[in-house]
């Protein structure tokens, strides 16, 4: 067991237990929080498999554009339903 | 059981798929397979008899020190197109759904931004507008290119968005901007075409690997593909945050 698989393994599995956070979470605002730290993670395993380029656009689209649009969404959802 | 079932039905694919993998002879050990095998070797090695030195190697077959962005904008160019034709068609599907032709504002907040919001995203701005530009830029040699450095470049104005009150009003340019960098990608290919033999064909000099005045006509397509992502991106993001004015 080298170092690279100690670290792969423990991503993978952070990776299953984010997604599940995610799927379950009763609030729609935690579940795009754990998205986005799905996303980070996403990163970390494409460095991992030696992928800068979709760990680059990963981070930029699911971390960063993904999670904001989202957000705003909600939030102008939100405003739709106390109207 | 819900939750349940889903983690036995995952647990069955995972090992599913690692039953089929371990021991097959198409899936080596990472990092020892021969990528000639797999690969085309003709991507690699560019045609050339030679191995291509960075820095060195002179009017290589295809420009890119980086092997990724030979083969998404040089051997597989016209791909890159329908991508870009496809982000377009997600954008127009995004303004029909949300946009409207009536007079519109800037969603208002429950919050209003405060000072460490306003003066933070202005500072943050320009560092994430020029790492999208460098990335953009230095397509050809480092990984990245046009698209991640256009949506950095997107990312850029979003926080702008959330500076700025008044901002909306001030970015009518970005529709002509993308119409215009789409269409100059398509007569950058239709010159190929009448100036060399095929469309999209690298008319231009490849001169040495790894400056950044080199492989063509590459560099200018990932600036074209960055504005066009750029402000596609931005165009979504102004769809998002807007809504129709209560007057």
């Amino acid at each position: 067991m080298t170092l690279f698989d100690i670290i792969s393994i423990v991503v993978s599995v952070l990776l299953l237990v984010i997604a599940f956070l995610a799927l379950n979470s009763k609030k729609l605002i935690n579940a795009i929080v754990f998205l986005s730290g799905l996303s980070m993670l996403a990163v970390v395993a494409f460095v991992l498999m030696k992928a800068p380029d979709v760990a680059l656009t990963e981070a930029v689209i699911g971390s960063g554009l993904v999670t904001s649009l989202f957000i705003f969404t909600l939030l102008s959802v939100k405003k739709g339903e106390a109207k | 059981m819900k939750n349940f079932l889903a983690l036995a039905l995952t647990l069955f694919l995972g090992v599913l798929l690692i039953l089929s993998l371990t021991g097959n002879t198409q899936f080596t050990t990472f990092g020892t397979d021969n990528t000639d095998n797999r690969v085309s070797s003709e991507y690699i090695s560019k045609g050339a008899a030679v191995a291509i030195i960075y820095g060195v190697t002179n009017d290589p077959e295809s420009g890119p020190a980086n092997i990724v962005t030979s083969i998404v904008v040089d051997y597989r160019s016209f791909d890159t197109l329908g991508e870009v034709t496809v982000l377009f068609i997600s954008a127009l599907g995004v303004a029909l759904l949300i946009g409207s032709g009536a007079k519109q504002k800037r969603l208002s907040l429950n919050f209003k931004p405060n000072f460490m919001l306003r003066v933070g995203s202005r500072a943050l701005f320009g560092i994430i507008m020029m790492t999208g530009v460098y990335i953009t830029l230095h397509g050809h040699l480092t990984p990245g290119g046009g698209f991640p450095g256009g949506a950095m470049i997107a990312s850029s104005i979003l926080l702008l968005y959330l500076a700025d009150d008044e901002f909306r009003s001030k970015i009518k340019g970005f529709k002509i901007l993308e119409g215009a960098a789409g269409s100059l990608y398509v007569i950058l290919g239709l010159l190929g075409l009448v100036l060399a033999t095929y469309f999209l064909q690298n008319f231009l000099p490849n001169g040495t690997v790894g400056n950044l005045f080199s492989s063509g006509i590459i560099p200018i397509v990932y600036i074209l593909i960055g504005l066009k992502v750029g402000s596609e991106i931005s165009g979504v993001i102004d769809n998002f945050l807007t809504e129709e004015d209560a007057l």
